[in-house]
């Protein structure tokens, strides 16, 4: 304990598993924008989608129901439990992940994190910038590497969609015929290396799905709380002003 | 209509016969004179009053549906933000309450030191209210740790482990707070008990007696003047005025503008970035994985960056000379030998302290310090006026670098250490302390304005 005081005093960093920050994307600069918008609905049901099919694999989102999200999105139940539960769970049941636990780690040396609040702990940018920044990576355990969480175990598991890309290679010469400096493999950006069954575009559309509905599921009471809170507002500021009255009709008798 | 009239009155005639009701109602109410003249600063009172109630309601909701168990406690956080009817919102209230709670106490801690409200007679109510802060202060870190997220896991480690640093007893007592090695299952449980019943009942008693002293003394206003010095044929202060029905609505108006604002950040904004609400504390508890900072949420970290500051080095080229400077003023200022004799010995064993004992424990004995040294200022305070309006450029400056110094401690007590920002706090430190040690001359020295008979007013 002393050695712990000793050394968050001293602001060294502790073990080599310290997490990432909140806005930070790893080998990147910076993030990529994305566009949140939960009003949009079909964008929701369609991250909600890829994620059932793709994501709930591994990774549970066991703070989450299946009706609840059902209800909110406008899935009926029966397509609910025809096309979005593949593990025999009720509708009421959480959405626990299929991978038991001890599986997980002899596979990937790693069990998936629970992605209920990924984009809360994370960011939205940050969740939105990993997904679409995988590329081939001969050395590692998965065959696969992150720019934004270098030596991270899970594989690419979209690769299908978006192909496999690899850090741009060095350009001898540039557009216009000018030579330029040759540099070496850059970190920070990847190219494509064998494309996929769809365009960047589409990918990246599919992916900002994804994202908007992993902000939905890291707080579904954000689709109620927006609108409660203009009403408390509009009361509020109509309270304020008989308050307001009331305390000028009684302070006139204060000379 | 009389009869009814006449009923109501039978009926309370009856209670006050064997309650004090409506006697208690005239004292501390209807008949209670309060300044005339109080300012935007005169309503964090209130609205402190208004937090505590809205924090111990919601409390109670959150209990209903939370579990104090180091396997259960985050899953039960994350039910009642989703299956529990309206618990996002208890929730969100609760939390933003916790932030607001410390907001509206720093401001009303901040209007004693503009008009002296600390000062005779109202030193013991002062006195009772720097023990609320700190009440408040164990209330939120341990209400902190119960979400059981990585931050609240990684923070109370850190801030137990504090305890280690006591010479001889320090181990040990930091393992009976703990009731473990580690923070785990036991710290979890016992903190849920201290933070909804031990602690919350402290905190009403203390409020309860805050309220009678200032009642026993009444109220000082921004001018600083005493109104019960001026009063009436009846016996009522002439610059008095009922705090019901005048104060009662104006306070409403106030606590309305507040609500306006509590509104804002519960159903729109409630992690405000990062500061109410922590990005880490969105994992649960991990014993394996440190969050990249760990820190303390925003209001705790004015003291945690006085803890961050005092390095070895700070000891050596900072609070030496401190220590040296300070006793050679008051050798040189005071003229009586004992008072000479007990700062000598007092800076003498300060010194060899400081050769001898680490850094780190000066830093915990300062933190102790930044906070104790607040129920001194009722008499570190010499001047002959209490208000910052008839006090002169001394006192002004003092408390301007003080409150930034305050501030920017706050701002970087959030930040790794390193660099600029550490020799920023280290400068913070000084600051801070110097506004307390000196503080006895720069208001003996400082030239002040005539105080008017009355309350100045519009």
């Amino acid at each position: 304990m002393r050695t712990l005081l000793l050394l968050v005093l001293m602001g060294l960093p502790l073990g080599g598993h310290a997490a990432e920050g909140h806005n930070e994307c790893g080998q990147l600069a910076k993030c990529d924008p994305v566009k949140i918008d939960l009003r949009d609905q079909p964008s929701l049901q369609r991250g909600a989608r890829t994620f059932v099919n793709y994501c709930l694999p591994c990774h549970g989102a066991s703070y989450m129901r299946y009706n609840r999200m059902g209800q909110d999105l406008g899935i009926p139940e029966d397509l609910l439990k025809e096309d979005m539960i593949f593990t025999g769970d009720k509708v009421g049941d959480l959405m626990k992940t299929a991978m038991r636990k001890e599986d997980a780690k002899e596979w990937l040396k790693t069990a998936p994190p629970d992605l209920t609040l990924v984009t809360r702990w994370r960011s939205p940018e940050w969740v939105y910038t990993y997904l679409r920044n995988f590329y081939r990576d001969d050395k590692s355990a998965s065959g696969w590497n992150n720019l934004v969480f270098p030596n991270v175990a899970m594989p690419h598991v979209l690769y299908e969609w978006q192909g496999e890309l690899r850090p741009a290679q060095p350009t001898a010469q540039a557009q216009d015929g000018k030579p330029v400096e040759k540099t070496a493999p850059t970190s920070e950006r990847l190219e494509v290396a064998k494309p996929g069954a769809k365009t960047a575009a589409e990918f990246d559309r599919d992916m900002r799905d994804l994202t908007n509905f992993l902000v939905y599921l890291g707080e579904p009471a954000k689709l109620d709380r927006y609108r409660i809170g203009v009403y408390v507002l509009i009361f509020l500021a109509v309270f304020l002003v008989f308050a307001y009255l009331l305390k000028k009709e009684y302070w006139k008798d204060v000379h | 209509m009389n009869t009814k009239a006449g009923a109501w009155r039978r009926l309370l005639g009856w209670v006050d016969d064997r309650y004090p009701l409506s006697e208690t109602w005239e004292a501390h109410l209807s008949k209670y004179y309060a300044p005339k003249n109080f300012n935007f600063w005169y309503y964090f009172g209130s609205l402190a009053l208004v937090v505590l109630v809205l924090q111990i309601l919601t409390g109670i909701f959150l209990t209903m549906h939370y579990k104090p168990d180091t396997g259960l406690a985050f899953a039960s956080v994350e039910y009642i933000m989703r299956d529990v009817d309206w618990g996002w919102l208890i929730r969100y209230l609760h939390s933003t309450g916790a932030s607001l709670f410390f907001v509206v106490v720093y401001l009303h801690m901040f209007r004693a030191f503009l008009y002296g409200s600390h000062r005779n007679p109202r030193e013991l109510l002062w006195i009772i209210g720097v023990v609320i802060f700190i009440a408040l202060m164990a209330e939120a870190f341990m209400g902190y740790l119960l979400p059981w997220g990585n931050m609240s896991y990684w923070g109370a480690q850190v801030i137990i482990s504090l305890f280690d640093a006591i010479p001889v007893v320090g181990p040990g007592l930091a393992e009976w707070i703990r009731g473990d090695f580690v923070v785990a299952d036991a710290t979890l449980n016992r903190f849920f008990a201290l933070h909804v019943v031990a602690v919350p009942l402290v905190l009403i008693m203390l409020v309860f007696i805050h309220i009678v002293a200032l009642h026993k003394v009444g109220s000082n206003n921004p001018d600083g003047i005493e109104i019960k010095k001026k009063k009436d044929a009846r016996g009522i202060p002439l610059d008095g005025i009922p705090f019901h029905p005048y104060y009662t609505v104006k306070d409403i108006v106030g606590t309305t503008v507040f609500l306006i604002v509590f509104t804002v950040i519960a159903f729109f904004i409630p992690e405000l970035w990062g500061w109410f609400l922590e990005h880490d504390n969105f994992i649960p508890a991990n014993i394996l994985q440190t969050p990249q900072e760990i820190k303390p949420l925003w209001y705790f970290t004015p003291f945690y960056s006085i803890l961050r500051a005092t390095t070895s080095d700070m000891v050596a080229w900072g609070l030496t000379p401190l220590v040296i400077v300070m006793a050679a003023l008051i050798i040189f200022s005071v003229k009586r030998a004992r008072t000479r004799l007990v700062t000598s010995a007092i800076a003498a064993l300060l010194l060899i302290g400081f050769y001898f004992i680490e850094a780190k424990v000066w830093g915990v004995v300062l933190m102790g310090l930044a906070l104790g040294a607040f129920f001194l200022v009722p008499w570190l305070d010499r001047s002959p006026v209490k208000s910052i309006r008839y006090r002169g450029w001394m006192y002004k400056t003092a408390l301007t670098f003080f409150t930034i110094a305050f501030i920017v401690l706050g701002y970087l007590g959030t930040k790794p250490p390193s660099g600029l920002y550490s020799l920023l706090a280290k400068i913070g430190l000084v600051i801070y302390f110097l506004f307390f040690l000196l503080m006895p001359w720069y208001t003996t020295f400082d030239k002040t304005k005539p105080v008017p008979e009355r309350v100045t007013w519009k």
